[in-house]
């Protein structure tokens, strides 16, 4: 039996994790279309920051942070020692 | 499985997996070499279409099964990396392999809805969904349901939900189908239809998930070489460096130069004032109705009389009559398609890059995006191949995984549009008529690219060429001069987004039907072998359903698509988050936030198509940002103002919380 403790610290720290993430996705990828048509006036190779941000920006970001969520998550778990039997 | 044998598992899965791309390159260079060597493009297409339908056959053969827990979730075994792989290619449509590059080239910007919005969506499921459907390790989601709130109503309300939203999917999935191998190989729309259904039913009615699983993966290494090698091969035609993704930088500058400098062009300008009279001519026509069908067609009749017998006109009026429409519904439909096509036409081209200018149009970009993102992590076809994988960890690294598979796919879709539009402006507008390309002279009589001397000069303007969005990636092989094998290429990826997806619909409709009305519902005493064979016999129920209604090809078609995200987010997305995030919900809340959120979506997605119902300017297929809320709020409410659920459900969500042990009831055969 898992104490009760260790559980509710457990999930507080996922629940911190997940709006830390979910903050940045937001951000990310509604701010970045909010503000697109200034972000245009900047020009990196080529490519107008605005128009970047929502091709191919964002869904970098996005990989990055799921690759995040998955190691962070799994190291949670052995911080706990919540993590699966072998 | 024991932790040696998931290494040697893994060791033989990436064998196998290794071999077969091998194979597969070999396949399109010896099909190069056989062009070459003048095989006729018939044959080519012909040797893409079956060679793969025969390669997801093989699988289906090799990984048949009536074994419940194969059947349902290939056994719960399959490595992260090979789930990633799965569901990448189980959710990516042929919306996405042909249709997006399309809509980006024809929308500029604002088609970036699609790009942010089905890549972002992985993120909620990764995060707020994923392991811990896992963890709680059963077959469908109505299970979940039921097992989170407690009794049957949950279940049947995610039964009916998931039939709505997978159903509406699947149309369009087999009306891809059947447009691809009916283009490709010129064989008839209904027997496409039934070529490539013969190829999932193959596959999902003898091995289920499990075989599902192996051939998407299959499918997976097909669309996204497919989708590259074009790409990879016109970027170095335009700019000398074959990283599409990276080059085509140079391309939106080329665009946005370009395109200025056709605002003030007078040809233009005078190309785009007959496109103005053009709909005002059509409009005008649409407000006489019926009188004015009427008159079209007699004038048409009267001069096919006058015509001599081999008058080559008179062929031409034939045809004409034939396609005149049968009815004034029909006119009415068909008339103001063509008016909206002229009014869009005479305006001046807007920037590419620039996002929407006005407040609604802003709105309606994040609207829809937001609905897309939302639905992505509620839909049931989904959802469900996060029950197979081996853990709760491997299904977090394997919605990684996902995303970065899919992730390959979109991130190059840009490039694909930008290419394909600083190509035409350069090397098509501004030649003369009697010049054009020849691949425009063939996408032309396929419908999917016009060009018409609007005003009579003999040189292309800009608006004059109108571009269907399929033709962009279907067209791309021909621009940057590749042999047909890359179109055949292309045509077989097509072929797999579209397959791979309806395979994944049919199992997930088949088993609603099957595991969570008739086993859990009606007849729980049934036997497992008689399960798994229902599920078999309602697949083949379920797939001539689908057949039935894309035969009609309706008009709607592409909105279905959509519609399917925009129910799966007002109604899935909160049950199942709510019952991993918030202990505090219960049934009545659930239950009802779900009927209200598939309600009010319905209402607005009927109503806004067809009936003129207009809140906030939203157009329908963002029909979900409605219903979302709705369901939030309402489940919110209810749920604070009823009874707090019994402790065993609490205790419940408690587990499924982290990954060590087993869930209660989770564990079946």
């Amino acid at each position: 039996m898992i104490k009760s403790d260790v559980l509710s610290n457990y999930w507080k720290e996922n629940k911190t994790l997940m709006l830390m993430i979910l903050l940045i996705w937001f951000v990310i990828s509604y701010g970045s279309a909010i503000v697109a048509s200034y972000l245009n006036k900047i020009t990196i190779f080529g490519f107008p920051l605005g128009y970047y941000m929502g091709a191919q920006g964002s869904l970098i970001v996005f990989v990055i942070l799921n690759v995040l969520y998955s190691k962070k998550t799994n190291e949670l778990d052995k911080k706990y020692g919540l993590q699966e039997e072998e | 499985m024991a932790q040696e044998a998931m290494i040697a598992w893994k060791k033989k899965l990436r064998l196998i997996y290794g071999v077969y791309t091998g194979v597969f390159a070999l396949f399109i260079i010896s099909l190069w070499i056989a062009e070459n060597m003048g095989l006729p493009q018939k044959y080519i297409g012909y040797a893409f279409l079956f060679g793969t339908i025969g390669v997801y056959a093989a699988i289906g053969i090799l990984s048949r099964t009536s074994v419940v827990a194969e059947y349902y979730v290939a056994g719960r075994k399959v490595p992260a990396v090979f789930n990633g792989m799965a569901t990448a290619s189980d959710w990516m449509s042929a919306a996405s392999f042909i249709g997006m590059a399309g809509a980006l080239y024809l929308q500029g910007y604002d088609g970036l809805a699609f790009i942010m919005g089905w890549t972002g969506g992985y993120v909620l499921l990764a995060v707020l969904v994923a392991p811990y459907i896992r963890k709680f390790g059963q077959f469908t989601i109505p299970d979940f349901l039921e097992a989170r709130y407690g009794g049957k109503l949950p279940r049947f309300i995610g039964i009916i939900a998931a039939i709505i939203v997978s159903f509406a999917y699947l149309v369009a999935q087999i009306t891809g189908v059947g447009i691809i191998t009916s283009r490709f190989v010129g064989i008839p729309f209904e027997a496409g239809v039934f070529l490539g259904l013969s190829g999932i039913l193959v596959c999902s009615f003898l091995g289920g998930m499990r075989a599902v699983t192996w051939t998407q993966v299959a499918q997976y290494i097909i669309l996204i070489v497919a989708y590259m090698i074009p790409v990879i091969a016109i970027s170095y035609k335009q700019t000398g460096v074959p990283i599409p993704q990276i080059m085509y930088g140079q391309a939106l500058q080329v665009i946005e130069s370009k395109q200025k400098e056709l605002l003030n062009n007078a040809k233009e300008i005078e190309v785009r004032g007959e496109w103005k009279k053009k709909a005002e001519e059509l409009s005008i026509k649409i407000k006489n109705l019926p009188e004015s069908w009427q008159k079209g067609k007699s004038e048409l009749e009267e001069k096919l009389s006058q015509l001599r017998e081999n008058d080559p006109e008179r062929t031409k009026t034939q045809k004409a009559l034939k396609d005149y429409p049968k009815t004034p519904q029909e006119a009415k439909e068909k008339w103001t398609n063509q008016m909206k096509q002229a009014q869009a036409m005479s305006k001046t081209p807007k920037s590419y890059i620039a996002p929407p200018a006005d407040s609604k149009g802003i709105i309606n970009f994040l609207a829809l995006t937001f609905c897309l993102m939302v639905g992505t992590a509620g839909l049931p076809h989904v959802l469900m191949r996060f029950y197979t994988t081996p853990t709760v960890k491997e299904a977090r690294s394997s919605a990684a995984w996902a995303l970065f598979f899919i992730f390959l796919l979109y991130f190059t879709a840009p490039a694909y549009a930008a290419f394909a539009r600083s190509e035409i402006l350069t090397n098509i507008v501004g030649q003369a008529f009697s010049a054009l390309p020849q691949w425009v002279a063939k996408w032309s009589s396929v419908g999917l690219i016009s060009i018409r001397d609007m005003n009579g000069d003999g040189i292309i303007q800009f608006s004059e060429i109108i571009i269907q969005a399929d033709a962009v990636v279907l067209a791309t092989p021909e621009i940057a001069g590749l042999p047909y094998v890359v179109a055949g290429l292309i045509a077989a990826g097509g072929l797999a987004a579209a397959l791979s997806t309806a395979d994944g619909l049919l199992i997930t409709i088949s088993n609603a039907i099957s595991h969570d009305l008739y086993y859990k519902i009606i007849n729980p005493n049934i036997s497992p072998s008689s399960r798994v064979k229902i599920g078999k016999a309602l697949l083949l129920v379920v797939a001539a359903i689908g057949a039935y209604v894309a035969s009609f090809k309706l008009a709607i078609i592409v909105e279905l698509v959509a519609w399917a995200f925009s129910l799966a987010a007002a109604t899935f997305f909160p049950a199942v988050v709510f019952g991993i995030w918030d202990k505090r919900m219960n049934k009545t809340g659930a239950v009802t936030g779900m009927i209200v959120g598939l309600l009010v979506t319905g209402y607005y997605i009927i109503g806004s198509r067809f009936y003129g119902v207009d809140w906030f300017g939203i157009k329908t297929i963002a029909a979900g940002i409605f219903g979302l809320p709705a369901n939030i709020i309402v489940a919110l409410i209810i749920s604070r103002i009823t009874a707090a659920p019994p402790k065993e459900l609490q205790d419940f969500v408690d587990n499924i919380r982290y990954p060590k042990g087993a869930v209660k009831g989770g564990v079946e055969e």
